[in-house]
């Protein structure tokens, strides 16, 4: 086994010791519930932005379906926590397993699209999830599932979130990383040499399915209660919105915008019916000013494009 | 059978709806490549500009249909230059992200100030009924109204877009923007008139919807919105006929699955029947296949 470099020893230990410092403060009180709450928010988005960062920023497939993998997750855990009685642990691997199934299944058809067209599919498929789920009485339909024990706290929400980082930094840099990298930079040039284009792009996508899925989880064992309509196409754009905020291709990005447009969306609460007009108008002035997002750099790539077109 | 007869002139009427609004955004994805999915918000600030005119002022039908039209051609143009134009040399996601932003500003600036609860669209024509084959089949007079003036906006649109100069301007800047730059076409110009025109018909769609269905509110542009949008892929984006197809077909499609007991799946199955095209032809219906060239 390789031996840990210095860099990776400081990580584990820096994580350990913010771990150690959240936990004291919330077991004593300094951190209040509503505090907590927005902690656990803030690292399901991180878990959800990281790994939709993967598909579009990193593989550069455009998903705008990202809450169906979600949502998916989510009833899994619901139904398995609360109409089977399963341990939360079992219930989130199988809540991804399922998002990633999910993942599989429209990937492999709708993944020969591309660009605008993707994310049109996938925009499809979430809005059938949605309706699917309005209409299933035994999930609840419109009304929404009830009663599902609250398992998340602030350790399974740090634990998943730290992993899901963990997990998707070495995947991208990793061989099938590159692989991804290079689909995105020139699909075709990728396979010429002797990238399994189809196969890469699939997997990032059940990857992605897979980390959604478990954020689902932690969504639903949160907040007791889950409806079809908090998954729908609003929900995958705030996803989206949180990837290019932060940057795409920049998982410190997608952490930091997380972070970021939670604290602004908690903080706007306050103002209910001036909420979503402050929202847009800050979402504008972000692309506008920053279209490349806090920490991304697409330079190259615009460059790259604009030689080629003249 | 006369059940059949009576869902298509329903399903024309909606067909039509859609198609309006497919127009609009198809010739923008055409010129600039955008996904413009504010283009559902200017169809509802159609409805409300129709509503205010109607209620308030007192208009008929077809002064409220024209200066509803006229409104949210500015409006098209105004969010343009205003949100679009700075986005043009950025990246797609950016620009898209962009659209959503002013969809969700006008949506809520919309329900901020016109109270979020659903209006009652005045009676401005005459609600007569023509019945057929001894009232099996009954013929709305909006109906007619709504199927006419599409007909006649989409003959409009067609001479606009072939005979003029303008026109001509449109076809070339979409397919090489920068070469019909250099042939002196300017072409910030001929985005804003394209804006324009696509808006209008929008905000004629958000007036005729006023009128058949009779109530309105600031979130009514979303699904219609994606569904035009559905709408104008399944025809092929870009491509002014295949909008006017996909937005018929659909409006066909989804009269008839809600008719025939499936109305809870209506908007599953049109997301399923965009899937499938997109399978088999992704390029919509009527596109042209481009092969990719390295």
């Amino acid at each position: 086994m390789k031996r840990l470099s210095r860099k990776q020893i400081m990580i584990i230990i820096g994580l350990l010791a913010f771990y150690a410092v959240t936990n004291f403060m919330i077991n004593k009180n300094i951190i209040d519930s509503y505090l907590q709450l927005n902690m656990i928010v803030i690292g399901i988005n991180i878990i959800l932005a990281v790994s939709l960062n993967l598909i579009t920023g990193f593989t550069g497939q455009f998903s705008l379906g990202h809450a169906a993998f979600m949502s998916i997750g989510a009833y899994t855990s619901a139904i398995l926590t609360a109409n089977f009685g399963q341990p939360f642990i079992l219930s989130i691997v199988l809540s991804g397993a399922a998002a990633a199934i999910a993942g599989i299944l429209i990937g492999v058809p709708t993944l020969r699209l591309k660009g605008d067209y993707l994310a049109i599919a996938t925009l499809g498929f979430g809005e059938i999830v949605r309706i699917l789920a309005l209409n299933i009485d035994y999930i609840g339909g419109a009304i929404g599932f009830n009663d599902i024990p609250q398992y998340t706290n602030w350790t399974w929400t740090f634990i998943l979130t730290a992993a899901t980082i963990v997990l998707i930094y070495n995947f991208i840099n990793s061989y099938h990383g590159r692989a991804c990298a290079a689909i995105r930079e020139d699909e075709i040039a990728a396979e010429i040499m002797g990238v399994n284009a189809t196969y890469y792009k699939v997997l990032a996508f059940a990857m992605g399915a897979f980390f959604a899925g478990i954020a689902g989880a932690l969504y639903a064992n949160y907040f007791y209660f889950i409806k079809p309509d908090s998954f729908g196409f609003m929900k995958s754009i705030d996803i989206l919105v949180i990837v290019v905020f932060g940057g795409m291709k920049s998982i410190a990005g997608s952490i930091v915008g997380a972070i970021v447009l939670t604290i602004i969306s908690s903080f706007l609460q306050g103002i209910p019916e001036l909420r979503m007009i402050i929202y847009s108008l800050i979402l504008f002035g972000i692309m506008i000013y920053r279209p490349t997002g806090l920490i991304g750099d697409d330079k190259f790539i615009i460059g790259k494009k604009k030689r080629r077109s003249i | 059978m006369e059940q059949l007869l009576q869902q298509l002139i329903n399903g024309l009427s909606l067909g039509s709806i859609y198609a309006l609004i497919a127009l609009g955004y198809t010739m923008v994805y055409g010129i600039i490549n955008l996904i413009n999915f504010a283009h559902g918000e200017i169809y509802m600030v159609g409805a409300y500009v129709g509503f205010a005119l109607t209620t308030f002022l007192g208009l008929g039908f077809l002064p409220a249909l024209i200066s509803s039209m006229l409104i949210c051609s500015l409006l098209g143009m105004l969010i343009e230059k205003v949100a679009y134009k700075p986005m043009r040399n950025s990246t797609r996601i950016a620009a898209l992200i962009t659209a959503i932003s002013v969809s969700l500003f006008l949506q809520y600036t919309m329900m901020y100030f016109a109270r979020p609860d659903t209006r009652t669209f005045p009676n401005i024509i005459t609600n007569r009924k023509l019945s057929f084959l001894n009232g099996s089949i009954i013929l709305d007079v909006k109906n007619i109204y709504i199927i006419l003036i599409t007909a006649v906006l989409m003959v409009a649109l067609q001479y606009v877009v072939h005979k003029t100069k303008i026109g001509k301007a449109m076809r070339a800047v979409s397919i090489d923007k920068e070469a019909a730059e250099l042939m002196g076409i300017n072409v910030d110009q001929v985005i804003s008139f394209t804006f324009a025109i696509g808006s209008a018909l929008a905000g004629a769609a958000g007036v005729l919807v006023g009128v058949y269905y009779n109530t309105i509110n600031p979130l009514m542009g979303a699904t219609p919105g994606l569904k035009a949008f559905v709408a104008a892929v399944l025809g092929g984006i870009g491509i002014i006929p295949g909008a006017v197809f996909g937005g018929f077909f659909l409006g066909m499609t989804e009269t008839m699955v809600s008719a025939y007991g499936g109305s809870v799946f209506k908007d599953a199955i049109a997301f399923a029947i965009l899937i499938l095209v997109l399978l088999v032809k992704p390029n919509g219906l009527l596109g042209k296949t481009t092969r990719e060239k390295v």
